[in-house]
C-alpha cells in the first residue's frame, strides 16, 4: 500500500492527466473523479439502452425489408453501446444491477432526447441524422477522455455510429426529394426534433457548474456550447442540401464569428423533461421495467442451463 | 425473480489468422459458453473476429500499479539489451 498522503497522490494524478497519460482501473484516482465518471458513464449507458425504445417503435412498421434490417441492426448496435458502457463503469466499481434499478426508479438520468415520441417514419431518418449526429459530436472528443476504459469504449461506439447517421440522412434525403406529402412529413419531423437535438449538448456553459472540473480532468474536452455550435454549423448546410428548413427564424450566418447565430433555446422545456415531465418519460421507464420483469424467466433459464451443463461436465 | 448475478468475463478476440488474441472488453454471462455466444453478438457484429477466448474476470491476476516503478525499473537500466546500444563501423551492412 502507498504511504503517500492524499495531496501528493492528487498532485501526481493531475500531473499524469496533464501529460496525457491515461488512467486505468487499478490506478489511484480521487474519489470525486471516480464518482463523476461513474455518474457520466452510467448515464451514458442508460441513454443507449433507453435510446432503443423510440426506434424500436418502428421496427415492425418499417416501409421495406431493407429498412427493417437496417433499423434492427442500428438498434442492436445501441444495445451493444449500452453494454460496452456498463462494463466500462463496472471497472470503476459500479454495481450494474443497482445502477439499472436506479434508472427504473427514476433516480438515474438519461439523455432528454429519448423522451420525445416518434410519430412518423420520417422520425427514423431525423433521429439518425440529428440525434446520432449530435451523439457523434459529443462522443468524438470522449475518445480522448483521460479514463482508459471509457475512451476505448468510445472508439468502438464512434466507429459504429457513423452508419447510424448515414442511414438516417439517407431516409431524410429520400423523403425530402419524394412526394409533397413525404416532404411535408420529413419537414414536420425536423420541426419537432431540431430544438430537442440542440438540448442534447446540455445547459449553456454559464449554467454548467461541474464542467470546469471535468475539463481539468480531461473527462470533457470541449464545452457544451462549443459542441452545440459545431453541430449547428455542419447541420445547417446538410438541411439546405436536401431543401429542408431549420425551424429557427433567428438562424443566420455571422460573417464576423464564422459561425451561425441561432435563436434562444427553451431551457424551461429542457428542465421539465430532465425532471421527468417530458412527453414520454413515463412510457420509457415503464417499458424498461416491463422488459426486466418479463425477461426474468430468460435469466433464470440461463442460470438453470448453466447449472445443468456444469453437472454434465462433472459426471463425464 | 432471480437475484443471482451473472459473473463477469473478460473477452479476447483474434481478428484474423496469424494474429494473437487481444483484449476487447468484458461482459456478463451465466457460464463460459454463453459468454462466448454473447461476445459473438457484442464484439463481432462487423466481422471483427475469427476466434474468441473468455475468462472469468476474477481469475485474472494483475500487477499492482503502485509497484510498477520497482517492477519495471530493472528493464529500464539495461539499455545494452537494445541493438542501438552497439556501434557498428561505417560500411557494415546487413546487421
Ligand atoms: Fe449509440
Ligand atoms: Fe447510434
Amino acid at each position: 500500500m502507498s504511504t503517500k498522503n492524499i495531496e501528493e497522490l492528487e498532485k501526481e494524478f493531475q500531473a499524469k492527466i496533464d501529460a496525457d497519460i491515461k488512467i486505468e482501473p487499478n490506478d489511484w484516482m480521487p474519489e470525486a473523479y471516480r464518482k463523476t465518471l461513474m455518474r457520466q458513464i452510467s448515464q451514458h449507458a442508460h441513454s443507449e439502452i433507453v435510446g432503443m425504445l423510440p426506434e424500436g417503435n418502428w421496427i415492425t412498421r418499417a416501409p421495406s425489408l431493407k429498412r427493417k434490417a437496417v433499423l434492427l441492426a442500428k438498434v442492436q448496435d445501441e444495445a451493444g453501446h449500452g453494454l460496452y458502457l456498463y462494463s466500462a463503469a463496472e471497472t470503476l466499481g459500479l454495481d450494474r444491477e443497482s445502477s439499472i434499478d436506479d434508472l427504473h426508479s427514476g433516480k438515474a438520468k438519461y439523455s432528454s432526447i429519448f423522451n420525445y415520441p416518434t410519430l412518423s417514419w420520417a422520425d427514423m431518418g431525423t433521429i439518425g441524422w440529428l440525434v446520432d449526429g449530435a451523439a457523434i459530436m459529443n462522443q468524438v472528443p470522449l475518445c480522448r477522455c483521460s479514463y482508459g476504459p471509457y475512451a476505448r469504449a468510445m472508439v468502438r461506439v464512434c466507429k459504429e455510429e457513423s452508419f447510424h447517421q448515414r442511414q438516417g440522412f439517407e431516409i431524410v434525403s429520400l423523403l425530402a426529394n419524394g412526394t409533397p406529402e413525404q416532404k411535408q412529413m420529413v419537414q414536420d419531423s425536423l420541426n419537432r426534433f431540431w430544438w430537442p437535438a440542440l438540448m442534447m449538448f446540455g445547459p449553456n456553459d454559464d449554467n454548467s457548474p461541474n464542467s470546469a472540473q471535468s475539463v481539468k480532468w480531461k473527462i470533457k474536452r470541449m464545452s457544451n456550447d462549443e459542441l452545440r455550435q459545431q453541430f449547428i454549423d455542419v447541420t445547417v448546410l446538410q438541411a439546405e442540401m436536401v431543401g429542408l428548413t431549420i425551424p429557427d427564424k433567428d438562424l443566420k450566418w455571422n460573417e464576423a464569428t464564422g459561425h451561425y447565430d441561432f435563436g434562444a433555446i427553451n431551457w424551461e422545456e429542457f428542465n421539465q423533461v430532465i425532471q421527468g415531465n417530458g412527453p414520454c418519460n413515463k412510457d420509457r421507464i415503464d417499458a424498461r421495467r416491463n422488459a426486466k420483469e418479463n425477461g426474468a424467466w430468460v435469466r433464470e433459464a440461463a442460470n438453470a442451463f448453466a447449472e445443468k451443463r456444469k453437472k454434465k461436465e462433472l459426471t463425464h | 425473480m432471480s437475484s443471482k448475478e451473472w459473473p463477469l468475463w473478460e473477452v479476447f478476440i483474434r481478428s484474423k489468422q496469424g494474429l494473437s488474441h487481444k483484449h476487447v472488453g468484458s461482459l456478463r454471462a451465466a457460464d463460459a459458453q454463453m459468454a462466448i455466444d454473447n461476445a459473438r453478438d457484442v464484439y463481432t457484429r462487423r466481422s471483427e473476429g475469427i476466434s474468441i477466448w473468455v475468462i472469468e474476470s476474477k481469475l485474472v491476476t494483475a500487477s499492482d500499479p503502485d509497484e510498477s516503478a520497482e517492477l519495471f525499473e530493472p528493464a529500464d537500466s539495461k539499455i545494452y539489451r537494445h541493438p542501438t546500444f552497439y556501434n557498428v563501423p561505417d560500411g557494415i551492412s546487413h546487421m
